[in-house]
């Protein structure tokens, strides 16, 4: 669906991405995860063909989105990071108006329109105005308006921004209703469990550069240790104790409130903690996720 | 200076800081300089109705030659039309800053959210608006004066009279329109006033004498507010003066008086909803 | 074509819901003024070029209300569909290509211009000041009007990031067009000067070939000149504006 080598997109002498490669099977759901300002957008435009690639190659759906956007965008359906729907018309009206841009005759628009409103739980609203509409039903909306040409591959940039963890779940699960149809989705996000909860494979990018790539699974085994344990030592700075407990497990991370321990086996490192004399004044063992891999992958470092 | 005094007197008991007032003026400057092409816009307020002055006054007065109003007195008809246009543009520079740049910065904005989180008081941001409203309508009017005084449409004299007069104008306006903007529901509501204000720059006698109209329609316009700033500013542009001048003043105190009421009354509960 | 009508589509379905907004500007407004001007002051006026003054300043707010309809719909719509509604973006993301946008926003500008001159003719011909069957032309030199002002609007529309522009685009080109561009008094009468800058407006082309057919006499140029200048600044305004929607929607 998607192919890219060496893609890079430069502003002025601003290097939003820096030479990356990807390929995006049918029926993948695949994530760019990064920071922001990590060049996740920017790369979706080039694959939206609304942006042209400063050098590299790129080919959406085999075909050359410089030469051929109207034709790629036709199967094209994209959900943008701000809603672009159409205050001035009715949630029916935005989807048929919008039909009309792919071509699709009026009745086929009408028919399509009610189906996808059904499918995003907005019927009831069909005949309100935009405005009024909470977040996450905008974001269905637009969802429902990317749904509107049958499209082989759905871009969406970053779906769940700012909705509230109702919205959020009600979103996952319909996006995931679409993967077991069979399209192929896209998504950029910065949440941990966005990227869990949909994505077979996901890059992280950080500074235009694909810094790990592979399923969520994969990533966390390669890049952090199975289980994360967090320690609190009252009012001492955790980072004294760095020292101290060098040696258990694989890696140290001081926080300004607590410490990560990195380890296979979380319960023997917290004995060895023990044994070393030490007691903390809270000790939580869990497993590790995606988001010890994307601050370790990143750094902790605010981007903006 | 004449707002803040003339608010403060109707909001009595409860005293205005000329500093706070002060403070909200300070904004609006800021604010217009920080725009883009400050001066071209600040100007070209002022060029509109030299415009119209030109084109209706000098172009279509050619055509017109002069005019013979009903009371035998002979006119040119420029100078006919320009004290209408000055009234025209006192009328229009307070309705524009204190209904749509006042809603506009209310809804909008927010200016006035993050203003009332201060000592600010609702009546002092009106006063604020008003008197900056009137600040810059007397750079238009006077500037305005100055080139009916170069086309020989009025004297030095009647000009500076005239200068006063449409402080009482635009202050009139303003009130009144700082109380109607208390009851703005949303834009469509601005085209009902765009479409009141073009009517009465059209029929206020500002383009032709009102007389020429059929009585009922006379006696209408008479009782709206832009006729009596026309007649107000071209008795005393012309130098034709007469007593109905005095009838002319009062209409436009009580219109200053009615509105500060009104809108004090209102904008409490209007702006801390 | 598809594209371009799907975008037609769009802004028809947005007038059918806001249309009530329009009614003030469009029909009502340029009534107001014949009214005033035209029988009011021209009550004294004996006649200009020997026909009375409300016939010849009829044509002249007839053009010039479809050239402040034209700028006004390419002024704060163009600016709010790259800026806050994004409409143009949304479109961007399907085949429709920019020149789609383009032209099918000129097409509802035509749309628009031709209903609202066919009202105003209509209006005019009960004051009777309709005198030749070539009236049947304004609505269509109008239209032409519309495109020749509306496509160089949008193409400035598009490059700016700040409304205010448009209050200087009005007063300085828009407002002194309507008041010298020979709707209300012969361009004759600016002093020499002056005159070539009433010439250079598009208004005054299409107010001479609107006063030319509603009153059957010849306009002061050749009828093929004045089409002709209004098409260069419809060709020339829709390259400008191809030029600026793909700069404001690439990157």
């Amino acid at each position: 669906m998607i192919y890219a080598r060496g893609l890079v997109k430069r502003f002025g002498d601003f290097t939003a991405v820096d030479g990356i490669d990807l390929e995006v099977a049918p029926g993948e759901a695949f994530g760019f995860l990064g920071p922001n300002g990590a060049g996740k957008s920017s790369t979706m435009r080039m694959i939206g063909c609304v942006s042209t690639p400063t050098a590299g190659e790129l080919r959406i759906l085999g075909m050359d989105p410089v030469r051929e956007g109207p034709a790629i965008r036709a199967r094209l359906g994209v959900c943008p990071q701000t809603d672009n729907l159409d205050p001035d018309l009715t949630v029916f009206e935005n989807l048929t108006t919008y039909a009309r841009y792919f071509g699709i005759p009026r009745a086929e628009g009408r028919r399509r329109a009610t189906e996808l409103l059904e499918f995003v739980q907005l019927t009831e609203k069909s005949g309100s105005t935009v405005d009024p509409l909470s977040g996450g039903m905008k974001r269905r909306l637009s969802i429902a308006r990317a749904m509107i040409n049958e499209p082989d591959l759905v871009l969406l940039d970053e779906p769940t921004t700012g909705l509230d963890p109702q919205a959020r779940h009600l979103l996952w699960e319909r996006l995931f209703r679409l993967k077991q149809r069979g399209v192929t989705l896209v998504l950029t996000t910065h949440y941990m469990d966005e990227a869990e909860q949909l994505c077979d494979r996901l890059v992280v990018m950080d500074a235009g550069k694909i810094v790990a790539e592979g399923s969520p699974r994969h990533l966390i085994e390669t890049y952090s240790t199975r289980e994360v344990v967090e320690l609190r030592f009252g009012d001492d700075a955790p980072a004294t104790y760095v020292e101290k407990l060098a040696g258990i497990g694989e890696r140290l991370d001081p926080l300004p409130d607590r410490l990560l321990l990195y380890s296979a086996d979380g319960d023997a490192a917290v004995n060895e903690v023990h044994r070393r004399g030490f007691t903390p004044s809270s000790v939580l063992v869990r497993r590790s996720t995606l988001e010890d891999v994307f601050l370790i992958l990143t750094g902790r470092t605010l981007v903006d | 200076m004449v707002t803040t005094y003339a608010v403060a007197r109707v909001a009595r008991g409860n005293r205005l800081s000329p500093a706070r007032v002060g403070a909200v003026i300070n904004r609006n400057v800021g604010a217009l300089r920080s725009g883009p092409a400050y001066w071209l816009v600040l100007a070209s307020g002022f060029f509109e109705p030299v415009l119209y002055l030109l084109s209706i006054g000098v172009g279509v007065g050619a055509l017109v030659g002069d005019l013979t109003l009903t009371d035998g007195e002979v006119l040119p008809y420029a100078n006919f039309v320009a004290p209408a246009m000055l009234a025209v543009s006192a009328m229009s520079g307070a309705l524009a800053e204190t209904t749509f740049n006042f809603f506009f910065k209310f809804k909008y904005v927010k200016t006035y959210d993050a203003m009332l989180a201060t000592p600010l008081r609702p009546m002092e941001i009106a006063a604020g608006e008003l008197t900056w409203a009137m600040i810059r309508g007397s750079l238009y009017t006077g500037a305005f004066l100055i080139v009916m005084v170069a086309l020989g449409l009025t004297t030095p004299g009647w000009a500076l009279l005239a200068f006063p007069a449409t402080w009482l104008v635009g202050l009139a306006f303003g009130a009144v329109g700082m109380a109607v903007s208390t009851f703005i529901r949303g834009w469509q509501d601005f085209d009902l006033i765009s479409t009141g204000q073009f009517a009465l720059f059209l029929f206020s006698g500002t383009f032709s004498p009102v007389q020429d109209y059929p009585l009922p329609v006379e006696i209408l316009i008479a009782a709206t507010p832009l006729y009596h700033a026309v007649e107000l500013i071209r008795g005393i542009t012309t130098g034709m003066l007469t007593w109905s001048m005095l009838g002319n003043v009062a209409y436009l105190l009580v219109m200053l008086a009615v509105g500060l009421y009104v809108a004090s009354r209102r904008l409490t509960s209007v702006l801390c909803r | 074509m598809d594209g371009t009508l799907a975008v037609f589509n769009r802004a028809l379905v947005s007038y059918r819901r806001l249309w009530q907004a329009s009614v003030f500007s469009s029909f009502i407004l340029p009534v107001l003024f014949v009214l005033s001007i035209g029988i009011g002051v021209g009550g004294y006026i004996s006649d200009v070029g020997g026909v009375s003054y409300l016939d010849w300043i009829v044509p002249g707010v007839l053009a010039s209300t479809a050239f402040q309809m034209a700028v006004g719909e390419s002024t704060f719509p163009v600016l709010g569909d790259f800026k806050w509604v994004r409409g143009f973006h949304a479109m961007r993301a399907t085949p429709v290509r920019i020149a789609d946008m383009i032209s099918g926003y000129q097409l509802y500008i035509v749309f628009r211009v031709l209903i609202a001159s066919v009202v105003f003719l209509g209006v005019s011909a009960l004051f009777g000041a309709i005198h030749s069957p070539w009236v049947v032309l304004t609505p269509f030199v109008c239209a032409l009007l519309g495109v020749a002002v509306s496509a160089p609007t949008s193409a400035f529309a598009a490059t700016i990031e700040n409304d205010s522009y448009f209050a200087l685009l009005f007063r300085f080109l828009v407002i002194p067009s309507t008041l010298f561009a020979g709707v209300f008094f012969p361009v004759s009468q600016l002093p020499e000067l002056l005159r070539p800058l009433a010439y250079a407006s598009p208004l005054w082309h299409a107010v001479e070939l609107c006063r030319a057919a509603t009153l059957g006499v010849a306009p002061p140029w050749p009828v093929a000149a004045h089409v002709a200048y209004l098409l260069a600044w419809a060709g020339l305004g829709y390259l400008l504006a191809l030029r600026a929607f793909r700069r404001r929607l690439s990157d």
